[in-house]
């Protein structure tokens, strides 16, 4: 059996995950364990769902080779290029699949958080694709330094609202949006953005984005004649990487998520249970829920998805984390030696493997280049000087 | 399903109830400046047991008035230690509880919590965001202490739930008021009284509604069908606005509106 099956009856993988949330919501994750399970199952959603992900969305996305960049850290380098997937980033895979199943659940509007605005500006499009109505909750920091796509999302027909309590950013975010939830749960679906939140979030947005995995593998085969070595995912709640990982986890190759240095959940290993989950999260001797800070706002979070914290328990994957300035300096790098300008989430795998290339010599390393570059540019001018 | 013992607080409010009385329950946000003396007003104004809420960083469950003045605890450095602490010196002859987030109970580890719960007088506990599938662990924590835990029952949930919830529920059953967070309201929701007969219609302990009963007069409404009532948002509002005096005079009202 794959060591990413089905979480247990329970939503556990391992000792992670569960259903922490207000009675209120426990019929409706109910409902949508039941739905997903159902269409899951169902060809007939599936090839809608692929249909919609080959012809909307540009699936497959391609690999690319780094010539230059490989060989300057002395390894052979390939991207998986989720950047270039409608709305920039891996996000779609997952909004699509869920606007889709919440559509068939009967449900017309969707709650959305974002942090990078990326998840939000994916949810704003699937809705205006599918014609259904919905809000993006968003810290009022992350407004600010991402107004490109606060701007985006309105054009798309959908509602922005900049959240100013605790934080300001992705976490205070996700509980306006449960909050929203908790009050429309009849008429609303919850369209979470990343492998988190209560069961059976983790497990649904997963299956969603293990088409890149699925993808990257045959990809790798086709390119290397086998699997890479290594494969390199930023990690801020884990969709990203869980999607990349998931082609790969039965296989011998190394499995890494970068986080943040200022958001370091996983290193810490200190389980705690926010946003209906029970996973590593960064927290006081208290137990309050501490801030996560970084340059990047898509991984401005303190959690992590529970199935991150189960496959770094068990040891099958690493997670190190990477400072804001090894950060600045990837994303030049990459711009520079291929032409590609990277989203800063995914500027992390890239500095863990820019440190990491002495002891990487000679191997095949695939990282998931999980969003562009385009939003980030004003905050880099900022920070780089014009 | 272990057997089941009644408490103190249910005990209490069973024998309250059977003599005609409504109950009325206030929330206090702990660490708040003057929450001790809000707290004895509320006792003094005639509460049958009071709420003292431990804050946490993401209350979900909670609108603007309690996330404020979570917040304003936090900052003025109220941890849960440091207010079980001030509770032990809390002089009031009614039932005390808590009500805090699953967060603040797992961090300090289950055995570990209700024995602190214990040491500071408390005999009952509220975890919004534990629901029935989730509880046991600290359930059997409880029970082996001698900590009520109330349960919530909440509009969303099918007839088939509610006896299930209502089996685990001790003290009393948490009928929630509306589809929403905590908060004042205009007017009583009519997921309100709905709910609260359909969870009277399947046990016989007590029932109080709360999340959107925000004056004397809804509160009245409500406990036409229910036991009784708990009120948190109107009563923080008035500690932050006017003080413990105000607390006092509002709980008083309230009181004798039922």
């Amino acid at each position: 059996m794959s060591l990413m099956a089905e979480p247990s009856s329970t939503g556990r993988f391992g000792e992670f995950g569960g259903r922490f949330v207000p009675e209120t919501l426990v019929p409706a994750c109910q409902e949508l364990e039941a739905a997903f399970a159902e269409a899951w199952a169902d060809p007939a959603f599936r090839a809608e769902l692929d249909h919609v992900l080959r012809t909307y969305a540009g699936r497959p996305s391609i690999l690319t080779e780094c010539k230059n960049l490989g060989e300057q850290l002395g390894i052979r380098l390939v991207l998986k290029r989720e950047d270039l997937n409608h709305t920039g980033s891996h996000k779609i895979n997952n909004v699509l699949g869920q606007a889709l199943l919440a559509k068939r659940m009967g449900k017309q509007r969707l709650v959305a958080e974002t942090g990078a605005g990326q998840h939000g500006v994916a949810s704003a499009t699937a809705a205006a694709l599918l014609g259904m109505e919905c809000k993006v909750y968003m810290g009022a920091v992350d407004v600010a330094r991402q107004e490109l796509n606060v701007f985006r999302m309105k054009l798309l027909g959908s509602e922005v609202e900049a959240v100013h309590s605790g934080s300001r950013t992705l976490k205070d975010a996700v509980n306006e949006a449960m909050r929203d939830w908790v009050a429309s749960v009849e008429s609303t679906h919850y369209c979470l953005g990343s492998v988190m939140g209560p069961h059976p979030y983790p497990f649904m947005v997963r299956q969603f984005h293990r088409v890149i995995g699925d993808e990257a593998r045959a990809q790798s085969i086709e390119l290397f004649g086998d699997v890479p070595d290594v494969v390199v995912a930023c990690v801020g709640g884990g969709s990203n990487a869980i999607g990349i990982f998931s082609g790969f986890v039965d296989d011998r190759t190394r499995l890494v998520g970068v986080e943040p240095a200022g958001g370091a959940a996983v290193s810490r290993a200190q389980p705690g249970v926010v946003h209906g989950m029970r996973s590593y999260l960064m927290q006081d001797e208290h137990g309050q829920v501490q801030e996560a800070h970084s340059i990047s706002a898509g991984l401005d979070y303190p959690g992590v998805g529970p199935e991150h914290s189960y496959l770094a328990s068990i040891g099958r994957a690493e997670y190190p984390n990477v400072t804001d300035a090894e950060v600045i300096e990837a994303f030049q790098l990459l711009a520079r030696a291929e032409g590609i300008i990277p989203a800063l989430e995914c500027a992390h795998a890239l500095a863990w493997i820019r440190r990491a290339a002495p002891e990487l010599r000679g191997q095949t390393v695939m990282m998931n280049l999980s969003g562009r570059g385009d939003k980030d540019v004003a905050q880099m001018m900022a920070v780089l000087g014009r | 399903m272990t057997s089941r013992t009644v408490g103190t607080m249910e005990a209490e409010f069973r024998a309250k109830r059977a003599a005609g009385h409504k109950l009325l329950v206030p929330y206090i946000t702990g660490g708040l400046p003057g929450w001790q003396d809000a707290l004895r007003a509320a006792a003094a104004g005639g509460a049958d047991a009071i709420e003292i809420g431990i804050p946490f960083s993401d209350p979900v469950m909670d609108g603007p008035v309690i996330q404020k003045a979570s917040q304003m605890a936090l900052e003025a450095g109220a941890t849960p230690v440091s207010i079980l602490q001030e509770a032990r010196s809390l002089d009031v002859s009614i039932p005390l509880a808590v009500m805090t987030y699953y967060n603040t109970v797992h961090h300090a580890g289950h055995r570990r919590f209700a024995a602190q719960l214990v040491q500071a007088g408390i005999v009952a506990c509220i975890v919004p965001d534990l629901p029935l599938e989730e509880s046991g662990p600290w359930c059997e924590a409880a029970d082996g202490a001698g900590i009520e835990t109330v349960m919530l029952a909440a509009p969303t949930a099918p007839d088939s739930r509610l006896p299930l919830v209502a089996a685990r529920a001790r003290g009393f059953v948490y009928s929630v008021g509306l589809l929403g967070v905590t908060g004042e309201r205009d007017t009583l929701a009519s997921t309100a009284v709905a709910l609260a007969r359909r969870v009277k219609a399947i046990t016989d302990v007590p029932v109080l509604v709360g999340v959107g009963v925000s004056n004397a007069a809804q509160a009245h409404e409500a406990s036409q069908v229910a036991d009784g009532v708990v009120m948190g948002a109107s009563v923080v509002r008035r500690l932050l606005e006017g003080g413990a005096d105000a607390v006092g005079q509002f709980v008083a009202e309230v009181r004798a509106a039922l």
